[in-house]
């Protein structure tokens, strides 16, 4: 019962995951990070069966490093990310034992300096989306979302609606999460919010 | 001496040479001219074509100009049945590179896994080098216009103008003496067949000699290149318009 949320605002996208790592009907840990950082300005979240989560999000972390080393320090971009992503997805629902990972990709386009937030599932759909959620979350939070989300709001702005959507997910989830981590992508790279 | 050295392109001479890859280098230094020319609109490719024969039936298509994808496009000195497996190789990988990143691959990068196939036969022995040198024109959203070349060590580098094939170290010191920073692509274009008209070794020019490639955006369509290997009408007009059969005839009076 992972939470992932990601809303793209005017200058930046909003990346929030929840803190809890569950097993069964226990909580192991309230400070588990599920986002890896991709590049300077790519950060995925990730939410799916453990193991192959973590397994997934760094092997990709590291061939988008890879990349980065072999041409020049040269930055893939959110697209060419988000689609590598959905390819290794794709290549993996066709092999004998699928990752069964979905995942939120938040990043800033440096050349064309706009905010994206692509969405990715296990089946290798990917959409470009201007806010999205995988899991439960997505249940209670995409009404909210539909409802508030205004094209070119703000940090500010987006960081209220994450809050509303917060404040719903407490009070309907049926267990604790612990809270989130919230992580901004826009022109200066990735920064957390407390 | 050297003998003992010349059968495989693995060993190195005493001297610390290739041969091989030397040989290599020299066959395609016999074969026809290719000059590339930079310009701030785009890219101008043109060869010379070496065999022509009336009894040649050909279709109409380019011999030494391949469209590699649709940012690039590439001309050839040297062995073309060699060059027509790496061009091959070059449209698998730019395809390929588009399927995963959705994106068109930046020209470098496919210049270099060419040149990383180039390389690999100076190294694995029992087989000979690819004997072809490439002239790259290509354009990314990261450096623009670009023009690069190859020969069969595996060696590439950037150029603003240059020239493979035979008689390129003249042609070379020809555009070095014309070359400006601020050329139109139809200056290119008129600059190209100036060099190639005073390389080439036959005395009238014409759209059977030549080959003629260019890439540039599209003005209505930003963002959009557009490669165009030429027709033999449009290569006449352009000799003509030139002038360098005005100025030949001129000299030799």
């Amino acid at each position: 019962m992972d939470i992932i949320l990601g809303i793209r605002v005017a200058d930046g996208t909003i990346i929030a995951t929840s803190k809890a790592a569950t097993r069964g009907i226990s909580i192991l840990k309230d400070t588990d990070d599920k986002t890896r950082v991709l590049n300077k300005h790519n950060l995925v979240a990730y939410t799916g069966e453990s193991g192959d989560t973590v397994q997934f999000a760094e092997y990709v972390q590291a061939n988008i490093q890879l990349y980065s080393m072999r041409e020049n320090d040269i930055e893939l971009s959110p697209k060419a990310t988000a689609s590598f992503v959905r390819n290794q997805l794709a290549t993996s629902i066709r092999s004998r034992k699928p990752y069964q990972v979905n995942v939120l990709i938040g990043g800033y386009d440096t050349k064309s300096n706009t905010p994206s937030l692509n969405w990715i599932d296990y089946l290798g759909t990917q959409v470009e989306l201007p806010y999205g959620a995988h899991g439960y979350a997505a249940f209670y939070a995409n009404s909210l979302l539909d409802k508030h989300y205004k094209k070119n709001m703000d940090v500010e702005q987006g960081l209220a609606l994450l809050k509303m959507c917060l404040k719903e997910l407490e009070t309907r989830m049926p267990i604790d999460f612990k809270g989130v981590y919230v992580k901004v992508v826009d022109k200066d790279g990735i920064r957390s919010i407390d | 001496m050297s003998r003992r050295y010349d059968s495989r392109t693995t060993i190195f001479s005493p001297e610390g040479r290739l041969y091989q890859v030397e040989y290599a280098q020299e066959a395609i230094s016999m074969a026809g001219t290719a000059i590339g020319i930079l310009s701030t609109e785009g890219v101008v490719l043109a060869c010379e074509k070496k065999v022509t024969s009336k009894l040649l039936d050909n279709d109409g298509s380019a011999e030494k100009l391949y469209v590699i994808n649709d940012n690039m496009i590439c001309a050839v000195a040297g062995m073309t049945a060699d060059a027509s497996i790496l061009v091959n190789n070059a449209r698998v990988n730019a395809q390929s590179y588009l399927k995963t990143y959705n994106e068109e691959i930046p020209c470098e990068i496919l210049i270099k896994r060419v040149c990383d196939i180039k390389q690999g036969y100076t190294q694995h022995g029992g087989l000979r080098p690819f004997g072809v040198s490439f002239l790259y024109a290509g354009y990314d959203d990261r450096y623009q216009f670009q023009l690069f070349t190859s020969n069969p060590s595996g060696n590439y580098s950037g150029w603003k103008a240059t020239s493979i094939g035979a008689n390129n170290s003249a042609a070379q010191t020809l555009l070095k003496k014309d070359y400006k920073d601020d050329l139109s692509l139809k200056e290119a274009c008129e600059l190209a067949i100036k060099v190639l008209s005073k390389t080439m070794d036959s005395s009238n020019l014409n759209s059977e000699k030549l080959e003629f490639a260019t890439l540039s955006l599209s003005k209505i369509n930003p963002g959009q290149v557009i490669h165009k290997i030429w027709k033999d009408s449009d290569i006449d007009s352009l000799i003509k318009e030139s002038g360098v059969l005005d100025d030949k005839n001129t000299d030799d009076d």
